[in-house]
């Protein structure tokens, strides 16, 4: 019971961008499109429990004092395993996200959830955390990439829905639109969780 | 003439914080008021300038060399926050009274992911030192600009009636989708 607590409290209650506000950056500029968002999403997934789990297994070993240098140092070793991975494998979205990809270092999800979770639990609660806070931000990615994207480019994930030579609304898929949709989002999110 | 293209390109038509998304935390965070909002884009200026120089340097003569390009973002990382420390301490004995207006934005600078945003921008850009140099400066007037414009609309927005869920932060998440909607306006100037 704890552990799905623990696994579903990044969807809703503590989302990381939606109600917590962390990792806005990337948020707002790989979500043109649902696979950028998607991409990104697993991309900080994966670096997120990785680097709780590791973080979890050496916080008995690391003083207190240089636990944050420490902590950043093994989140950026993830990042960079991330980093190469994409470039040999999915280069084409490795492109697209461009610096987004070194950028996880200093999302404030990964160090917020190694020094408010990771340092404090043990592996199996940190690996569950870590999972679950990455697949709220994913879903939260996809959403936001979803929602710009059929509004901006009437297409989903690549596949068009408007008539040919039909318009979406441009902005939306530009930088305004990206802090729009998220503004609104976060309105609804508010609302829910408030009646729920 | 090509340094008056890269100063206006990074201030204006492409704003780090409007039309990059870097650096959207503080932004969001330290923009309630215009006098934080000048302490905070000063602070970066400085960090950001100071932190470029030498990752550039540590790029071009010790991991280009060395053939350890794939440690660009650890050592980057660790620059930085090394960076921001010593200035810290720096500071604190050399000049108090700026140690007193800067020092609360210190801190937060490490986790600005614009600062290594840029430190990574300049090495993708192929850009030579005194370009980096001009390029880094334009950003962080750029930014600097972006969070005061901002800052001012916020101080008036707090007074204006919005209402009940738009409060806070949706509510300055759509204004920020207009200002960058007024910056696209310059998208053809060069």
């Amino acid at each position: 019971m704890n552990q799905l607590n623990n696994f579903s409290k990044g969807f809703l209650r503590e989302n990381p961008i939606l109600v917590l506000l962390l990792g806005t950056c990337p948020t707002l500029a790989v979500t043109s499109s649902a696979t950028n968002g998607l991409g990104m999403g697993l991309a900080t997934t994966f670096v997120l429990f990785m680097s709780n789990i590791f973080i979890s297994v050496v916080k008995d070993f690391v003083p207190d004092k240089v636990r944050i240098p420490a902590f950043v140092v093994v989140i950026a070793s993830f990042v960079t395993i991330v980093d190469l991975l994409m470039q040999a494998y999915t280069p084409a979205l490795s492109n697209q996200l461009g610096i987004f990809i070194p950028l996880i270092v200093v999302n404030c999800i990964v160090l917020g959830r190694a020094e408010a979770f990771a340092c404090k639990n043990n592996i199996f609660s940190s690996f569950i955390d870590g999972l679950g806070m990455g697949l709220g931000f994913t879903m939260a990615l996809v959403t936001i990439g979803s929602i710009r994207e059929m509004l901006g480019a009437g297409s989903i994930f690549g596949h068009k829905f408007i008539a040919e030579g039909a318009d979406g609304i441009l902005v939306f898929i530009l930088a305004p639109g990206a802090f729009i949709t998220l503004g609104f989002l976060i309105a609804i999110l508010k609302k829910i969780n408030k009646s729920s | 003439m090509e340094y008056v293209i890269i100063l206006i390109s990074a201030i204006l038509v492409n704003n780090i914080v409007l039309a990059q998304f870097l650096g959207i935390c503080p932004f969001l965070g330290v923009s309630t008021k215009t006098e934080t909002a000048i302490g905070m884009g000063a602070s970066v200026l400085f960090v950001m300038t100071l932190a470029t120089i030498v990752t550039y340097l540590v790029q071009m003569y010790v991991l280009v060399p060395l053939n350890l390009a794939f440690l660009q973002t650890i050592s980057f990382i660790l620059i930085i926050a090394a960076l921001v420390q010593m200035l810290e301490i720096i500071l604190k004995k050399v000049s108090p009274s700026l140690y007193q207006a800067l020092g609360i934005y210190l801190p937060l600078i490490t986790t600005n992911c614009a600062v290594l945003g840029v430190a990574i921008l300049v090495i993708k850009k192929n850009f030579n030192l005194a370009e980096s140099v001009v390029f880094t400066v334009a950003t962080a007037l750029g930014f600097a600009l972006a969070l005061i414009i901002f800052s001012g609309i916020r101080e008036q927005l707090a007074l204006a009636e919005v209402p009940k869920g738009m409060k806070g932060i949706p509510i300055a998440l759509v204004t920020a989708g207009i200002l960058a909607l007024a910056f696209m306006g310059f998208a053809g100037l060069v």
